[in-house]
């Protein structure tokens, strides 16, 4: 593998995501042109990162690339490490599908649209993104951190002439940055006691630290990182702010942006601090599961589509966060192996989720420009006007409802297996969290299948809701070339599962010093096992070729009995009235009516009926229904807080009068309060 | 290879014949013990030959997930039950998957059947896979919880290696753990076959109906690859039962003789659960939709005592 200028690779795959960008803001005016060179040359990019990644993770040592800057304390140093290069790998993989799939995108832009603008936000971020999994240098991973939260913000505010689209960019602005000042303060902590702002440096630094330090700087981390993960209870920003950018920016941001923010607490918590406390992994695993169920519970009530898919974006990063903290409480009890599996369950559905989370938003995307609709409630029928974009997400679906023998299904699995594994070879009183957790992630994913029963049955099946959805059309080839790629890698990442796995070898070994493919695949590379063959093994490919093998007995028994053609198109049954509309159908509020009955206790749902009638209530001239749920966190934690904030500031108003010299004083006073601190240390 | 194809075949027949003869014998014990004279023990057959002969009626608003619902119910119904110990030991494609695989696959099932429910356009099909969807995500936690038990004192989540455990420790079912999960699971498996008090396979009333609503619009050879593929799903699910809490008489090869006695005591089992199922089911009326979560919550708080039990006993 050493033939392959890794460096090389990685630095053209940043030149040209960097081309894509400034050659879209210079030829603004084809648009034609500038989409198709825009488009090609970020494909090429996320080629490139994705040959350099692969590379880099089968050489299963580190690369460093580094470029002088001339700025004292800041060299752009970039390492592709094995952890480092999977993720750029995930990355480049959901790049490519999205770039392909622009193509078509981009065609059906407003011509009023700055589109140049947008392609070069767009690159940034891809930029950014790119340099913020593969930094060496806390200076310059805050950098792009920052460039990837900005080029993020204008691309969410990109439709600025809805209202709710700016303030979900706001919302999305103050949080990620309430966040960065607290991975500031981490860095610079870390920085102080390591003595060097190089993430080599910091390998291992937070062993020698005191548990005390050693906690505060995990939850400094944790809390910063987790506000890019959509964790709950830092979660807010996500569903506003990813239903409001363009499709295929939002399939970016919530499948691998959000990853941004689960890259930094895998490196904190396994290659800076050495081995964090007992209780760093409780949390991580407690916030998880909060995350897991809390989400997949407000997505099964949401009739936005975009909106639903960023609620279930909390719920994957809430599985995957589970998967992380049994690794790391494992870790603790000084049992690498189930570590190992509780590593590879949160890494491989990492990239599944990437994968899968990529292609429903991009489908969303697709559906939201045919019909011009987010809500549910106006699409239906979608299936044959788009029978390609219905299939691809209903692939998109049973994956991330984890159903067998796609790809979802495997990560979940091996997460039970670790949970399960946990409660097994733990002896403390510690241990009843684990199958605590496991009856919380099978509700989790019993749940989301609900919700994407509700989404594909409401959006796509039956009768159109709206004219729109009726003259809905086909996505563009290139959009569906875009979201083919991702659908098979669906399919091929769970058939393919035994070979794959293999692939996160090198990164237990660096996080963990263990290798678990050799135990992780078991007869012949036919099963998957969590550890021990005997232990439970699953064979997704098998369940695949048997599930099509079976499907000949039924059609046998069709054809010994059933006499052919008589299959006769008729109405479905409309109670007698004339003929099923689309407000005979079921809708998509009514699905979860159930579910928010039973959940009532968290949802806090509001009705209210009201009916306008002349001679008796039986004949009613009008009825107005409104029905309403309580978004929890936003009344009962965030409001008061922003209240009190907001009095509290207004106390300062004194100072702000607006005379220059006062400010001027304020700097002069500033200058000489830290110039006596300065010399004075 | 050609042995498990021979295993997988005999096994097969099994499920396809011996599932629709449960119903059978369920529907006439129920109609005996509230002294009516019922059906014949093998009118289900009679109903599936019937319905396969018979020509059906396809929604005009229907699109191909209507068509594709049955086989998908079907085929997952069968390869759980070839993942399951019926009358021997080790199950012929156990390597595929353990119990997590079973839960997910019929997870699959239920994905399409609720899908086709919503296909139609017809507002009994809606509700039919709203109130689905709902009971069986309320179910899985309890459901998992017990499986947890199980599988920790198997060590294992493989049903072969559950049901080998077992075997060898054949008095293992009077620990608490196992009664308590036994408990669990039964009122799970109830809920799951959509028997009383959680959904009435026998009545087609608007307000009560969930498995029924869901497949209304079905008719002829669909149907009955529905029906028969649920009556798979029901057996695969008293087998568990049967042979992971009471292993008795499970044979451990796959000899002729062993087989015999295998069938025969793997028979009795089932008829033996039946009784209990039917006892339930004239006993008690059917709850009221809202109700089901606190059955439920009572079986996850029995899985719940199950596991705490596992380290205290």
């Amino acid at each position: 593998m050493n033939q392959i200028p890794i460096s090389g690779l990685f630095l053209g795959g940043l030149t040209s995501y960097a081309a894509a960008g400034l050659f879209g803001l210079s030829a603004h005016r084809y648009r034609r042109a500038t989409r198709i060179v825009f488009c090609a040359f970020t494909c090429l990019g996320a080629l490139l990162e994705g040959i350099a990644s692969l590379a880099a993770l089968l050489n299963a040592s580190a690369t460093l690339i580094s470029i002088p800057s001339g700025i004292p304390f800041l060299q752009y140093t970039f390492r592709l490490d094995p952890v480092s290069s999977y993720f750029n790998l995930a990355f480049a993989v959901v790049s490519l599908a999205v770039s392909v799939y622009s193509l078509g995108y981009l065609d059906g832009f407003d011509v009023r649209k700055p589109l140049g603008i947008f392609c070069f936000f767009y690159s940034l971020l891809l930029v950014s993104l790119t340099a913020v999994f593969t930094a060496n240098n806390a200076f310059l991973f805050l950098i792009a951190w920052e460039v990837m939260a900005v080029s993020a913000y204008f691309l969410v505010c990109f439709d600025h002439e809805r209202d709710e689209n700016k303030s979900a960019g706001n919302l999305f602005f103050v949080m990620s940055h309430v966040g960065t000042g607290a991975l500031m303060a981490g860095f610079l902590l870390l920085g102080t006691w390591a003595g060097s702002l190089d993430f080599s440096a910091f390998h291992l630094a937070g062993a020698a630290l005191t548990p005390i330090r050693q906690g505060s700087l995990f939850l400094l981390f944790f809390f910063g990182f987790g506000v890019k993960a959509g964790m709950i209870p830092v979660h807010i920003w996500l569903p506003a702010a990813h239903p409001a950018a363009p499709g295929n920016v939002s399939a970016l941001m919530s499948a691998i942006l959000i990853k941004t923010g689960i890259y930094g607490i895998i490196r904190i918590s396994f290659d800076f601090l050495g081995l964090p406390p007992l209780w760093c992994g409780l949390l991580v695993l407690a916030a998880g599961t909060a995350s897991a169920i809390l989400g997949v519970l407000y997505a099964l009530i949401e009739p936005d589509l975009k909106r639903m898919l960023a609620y279930s974006t909390i719920e994957n990063a809430g599985i995957i966060l589970m998967a992380l903290g049994g690794s790391m409480v494992f870790r603790s009890y000084g049992r690498p192996a189930l570590a190992a599996v509780a590593l590879v369950a949160c890494l491989f559905h990492i990239f599944n989720h990437a994968v899968f989370k990529s292609l429903l938003f991009l489908s969303a995307g697709a559906v939201v420009h045919a019909t011009g609709s987010r809500n549910l409630e106006r699409m239906g029928g979608l299936i044959r006007p788009m029978p390609l974009t219905a299939l691809c997400f209903l692939v998109g679906a049973i994956a991330i409802s984890g159903l067998p023998p796609l790809n979802g299904f495997v990560s979940e699995w091996l997460t039970y297996q670790a949970l399960l594994g946990g409660f097994g070879s733990t002896l403390s009183l510690t241990r009843i969290v684990f199958p605590v957790a496991g009856s919380l992630l099978a509700l989790t994913g019993a749940l989301a299948a609900a919700c994407f029963v509700r989404a594909f049955g409401i959006g796509f099946l039956a009768l159109p809701r709206s004219p729109q959805a009726g003259h809905a059309h086909e996505a563009h080839p290139a959009m569906l070339a875009g979201m083919g790629m991702l659908a098979l890698l669906c399919i091929g990442l769970g058939l393919g599962a035994t070979v794959c796995l293999p692939i996160l070898d090198p990164l237990t070994n660096q996080l963990l010093g263990v290798g678990m493919s050799g135990n992780l695949v078991v007869h012949g590379g036919l099963a998957l096992s969590p550890g021990s063959p005997t232990g439970g093994t699953v064979a997704p490919a098998g369940i695949a070729g048997a599930l099509i093998l079976l499907a000949l007995v039924p059609w046998a028994l069709c054809a010994i009995w059933w006499r052919r053609g008589r299959k006769i198109p008729g109405p479905a049954w409309d109670c007698g009235l004339p003929g099923l509309t689309e407000y005979n159908e079921f809708t998509a509020t009514a699905f979860s009516k159930p579910l928010r009955m039973i959940f009532a206790a968290l949802y806090q749902p509001r009705r209210e009926i009201q009916t306008e009638f002349e001679v008796s209530a039986y004949y009613p001239t009008s009825v107005r229904f409104e029905s309403e749920v309580a978004p929890a966190f936003e009344t009962h934690f965030y409001s008061p807080l922003v209240e009190r904030i907001m009095a509290r500031a207004s106390r300062f108003r004194t100072i702000q009068a607006g005379g220059i010299h006062a400010y001027l004083a304020y700097i002069f006073i500033t200058l000489v309060v830290l110039l006596v601190f300065g010399v004075r240390s | 290879m050609t042995e498990t194809l021979a295993k997988s075949g005999f096994q097969l027949l099994l499920l396809l014949l011996v599932a629709p003869l449960v119903s059978g014998v369920i529907r006439t014990l129920k109609a005996r013990l509230q002294t009516r004279r019922g059906p014949d023990i093998l009118q289900p057959y009679r109903d599936l030959v019937k319905l396969l002969r018979k020509g059906m009626v396809i929604p005009d608003t229907a699109s191909w997930i209507f068509p594709a619902a049955p086989y998908v119910v079907f085929v997952t119904a069968a390869l759980v039950g070839l993942m399951t110990p019926m009358t021997a030991t080790d199950a012929p494609l156990s390597l595929f998957g353990g119990v997590l695989a079973v839960v997910y696959l019929l997870a699959l099932g239920r994905f399409f059947l609720a899908l086709s429910g919503l296909d139609t356009g017809s507002s009994f099909g809606g509700l039919g896979s709203s109130r689905e969807m709902t009971i069986s995500a309320i179910a899985e936690p309890a459901m998992m919880l017990a499986i947890f038990a199980v599988a920790l004192g198997a060590n294992s989540t493989n049903l072969s290696e559950m049901a080998r455990s077992a075997v060898s420790q054949s008095w293992r079912f009077l620990a608490p753990s196992q009664m308590l999960a036994f408990a669990a699971l039964f009122i799970v498996v109830i809920a799951e076959t959509g028997r009383i008090p959680v959904d009435n396979p026998a009545t087609h009333l608007e307000l009560t109906m969930i498995h029924e609503a869901m497949i209304l619009e079905y008719s002829g050879p669909y149907l009955a690859l529905i029906e028969w593929g649920a009556s798979i799903k029901q057996l695969v699910l008293m087998t568990l039962l049967v042979n992971t809490f009471f292993p008795f008489g499970l044979s451990s090869g796959w000899s002729v003789s062993e087989l015999g006695a295998g069938l025969f005591f793997y028979l009795l089992k089932l008829l033996l659960l039946s009784c209990c199922i039917v006892l339930v089911e004239t006993t008690n009326a059917k709850m009221r939709l809202f109700r089901v979560p606190e059955l439920l919550a009572v079986a996850f708080i029995l899985g719940a005592l199950a596991l705490i039990s596992t380290f205290l006993f």
